[in-house]
């Protein structure tokens, strides 16, 4: 079916169709809109799922742990001081290898109060062993939520997912979408380690060092395994509905002397500086990063690189300026832009190509340096 | 004589200190439970008393979680088995630490929204899992590791923040009284909601007593009125045969305080003003008794 709607709706829409029994969650600006339009649905039998108001998102993450513990689907959605404040439980839900899949709606913490797109609060969660994609679209919100259900259902997985959109840029945008009917693209939950009262087990109890290592050990090597869960889970979703994903996505990289690294709507945005950078003689390309954990293998090898981070680790550099020269051997040029929703355009994006200082680092609109 | 089944759910071999009543209480409430029933603990003692991976002492899915998040776990699991259309109990068990203090806030939002579970509070007055530090419900003038010259507030009265959520069934319970235990927990799995116990559980570790007297103890607490044993069904509150006598004619609270180390030394002042609570406590529970509130 084709509509228009916004980013959240699309989150929503894809969660109707994935029918968790369970969803859990507490609203927060600017993820409101999915909660909101899944209470309608829940309200009107459009989905027949088991709806918690819960107190806050503590209890919203701790929740979707108890009712994923039995074995059902379960969602949740929240946004910066929400996905902070539910930290200690999203580490227990990664621990207790469940599969629970989580909207974030990126946007800036406090203080001061901003309500607008930041990766921080996401960045925050990187070592939590969650899953992460960032997406750029509301069409791309809807195909990843629908897929990030199978993906973190598959047995070489069995760790939750979160699927970051920008806010308000995304959460609040209208945009064409195109839906789909899912069929048997998401397979029945089999959670080998579902609580059975038949064959009582202590989950998560006092645990020594030996095994509570390898358990960590566990998690990681799930992740590594999901790569492979991640390509075939896209491919199969692009033989079936007709778009296609990878762990990136890239435009006009083949050929190009310099390339733009960037997350969510600015790795949009970069696209149109590229075909402005183009028409100026320049061969620049871009690399949007769509996954960020697992974090994939990026082909960046002999070309300069511009990395545009919506987030920031105080006291060392950009995020993703420091996982391209961490994973790739390379020295970005590290642009910090978009913190607290400050507009960057193409043309912005563009002069960040044109001024670039191959191993220097930038704060948009606020050190000199452009 | 009510009938208490030989099934056991606490097998040997937990890691309790010795004369612990939580452990002896959670016995009770599992032989009312059965086995169609999960635990959720919070960090508490009873982390410690079910033992290590990959052993269990528990005969009973268990399920552990972070310190504050208790009700709100357990409310995920409970909508998840009424959804598979599944009958099994959902018990919470957690200490006075995960329930006044940290837990407060997610108990407080389980018992609003309804949740179809039973939440038993275990009340050792004190942080016994982490050494004997000071809670909500630790009693004005004990020590605690955290209030070496004993504590100069009083114990925080968490049955009128869960009674004022108005569930079907609330009691408080003791564990030197097990047959009041298996009672009350057996009422509370019967009722669909929100139920609530809260069971006084002496430390001898913390309290400072010796271990043998871990019963003596509890019985003393309901003999003086230090704690005072009632269910709330529905609003009507009713006094717990234990508690009848003694709230006529309450023991001197001396006998309660001198067993216990905790409360070597406590100025005269304070144990006043402790009979003075006693005193009004029983006044208000008769009053509620009666209806005449």
């Amino acid at each position: 079916m084709l509509m228009v709607a916004t980013g959240n709706r699309a989150v929503a829409e894809a969660v109707r169709q994935a029918k968790p029994a369970v969803i859990a969650a507490y609203p927060i600006t600017p993820q409101t809109g999915i909660v909101e339009q899944i209470a309608e649905y829940v309200t009107h039998g459009d989905l027949l799922s088991r709806y918690i108001p819960v107190e806050s998102e503590h209890s919203a993450m701790a929740a979707c742990i108890g009712a994923s513990a039995t074995g059902v689907r379960t969602f949740t959605a929240t946004s910066s001081h929400g996905l902070l404040y539910m930290h200690e439980m999203t580490n227990w839900a990664a621990g207790a290898r469940l599969p629970i899949v989580m909207a974030n709606v990126n946007r800036a913490i406090g203080p001061g109060w901003n309500i607008w797109a930041e990766h921080t609060d996401a960045i925050q969660e990187r070592d939590t062993g969650w899953l992460q994609v960032y997406i750029s679209t509301v069409q791309e919100a809807y195909d990843a939520t629908l897929m990030a259900f199978r993906i973190a259902e598959h047995n070489d997985v069995l760790l939750p997912v979160m699927v970051n959109l920008d806010g308000f840029l995304l959460s609040h945008d209208m945009q064409p979408l195109e839906t789909v009917e899912p069929g048997d693209f998401i397979p029945p939950l089999h959670l080998p380690h579902a609580i059975d009262p038949t064959n009582p087990v202590a989950y998560g109890p006092l645990t020594g060092p030996d095994q509570y290592f390898r358990f960590r050990w566990d998690i990681e090597r799930s992740m590594r395994d999901s790569v492979s869960v991640i390509r075939q889970t896209q491919a199969e979703f692009a033989r079936r509905f007709g778009r296609t994903y990878g762990f990136t996505d890239d435009y006009r990289c083949d050929d190009a002397d310099v390339v733009v690294v960037a997350m969510g709507t600015l790795g949009k945005e970069a696209e149109v500086a590229v075909d402005t950078l183009r028409n100026e003689g320049v061969k620049a390309g871009s690399m949007r990063l769509r996954w960020f954990r697992p974090f994939p293998k990026l082909d960046l090898a002999g070309r300069e690189v511009v990395v545009i981070d919506r987030s920031y680790s105080f006291g060392f550099g950009g995020t993703l300026a420091t996982s391209i020269r961490a994973s790739c051997g390379i020295e970005p040029y590290s642009v910090i832009a978009g913190l607290g929703g400050q507009e960057v355009t193409y043309d912005d994006i563009a002069g960040f190509v044109r001024n670039r200082r191959i191993g220097g680092e930038f704060w948009f609109g606020v050190t000199p340096g452009v | 004589m009510t009938e208490i089944p030989k099934e056991e759910y606490v097998l040997k071999g937990t890691t309790a200190c010795a004369g612990c009543s939580a452990s002896l209480s959670l016995r009770y409430v599992l032989k009312v439970a059965g086995p169609d029933t999960v635990l959720v603990i919070p960090a508490s003692c009873s982390s410690v008393i079910q033992g290590t991976y990959p052993n269990t002492a528990l005969h009973i899915p268990v399920y552990n979680i972070a310190f504050a998040a208790a009700a709100a776990c357990a409310s995920g699991m409970s909508n998840a088995f009424r959804e598979l259309g599944k009958k099994t109990n959902v018990i919470v068990y957690a200490g006075d630490g995960g329930t006044l203090d940290i837990g407060i806030q997610s108990m407080s939002g389980a018992f609003e929204r309804g949740t179809d579970f039973l939440y038993i509070c275990y009340d050792n007055e004190e942080y016994g899992n982490t050494g004997m530090q000071r809670s909500g419900a630790t009693p004005l003038g004990a020590r605690t590791t955290t209030t070496p010259a004993g504590k100069t507030e009083e114990k925080k009265d968490i049955d009128a923040i869960i009674a004022a959520h108005n569930p079907p069934y609330m009691a408080t319970a003791c564990s030197a009284f097990p047959q009041d235990i298996f009672k009350k927990v057996k009422k509370a799995l019967s009722i669909r909601g929100p139920t609530f116990i809260h069971i006084l559980a002496p430390c001898p570790s913390g309290w400072h007593y010796p271990p043998g007297k871990t019963i003596e103890i509890g019985r003393l607490a309901v003999k003086t009125g230090m704690w005072l044993l009632y269910e709330r069904e529905y609003g009507q509150v009713s006094i717990s045969s234990p508690s009848k006598a003694a709230m006529k004619n309450p023991a001197p609270l001396e006998e309660f305080l001198a067993p216990q180390r905790r409360f070597a030394g406590i100025d005269p002042k304070t144990v006043e003003i402790l009979k003075q609570r006693i005193a009004q406590n029983i006044k208000r529970l008769t009053k509620e008794e009666s209806g005449v509130c």
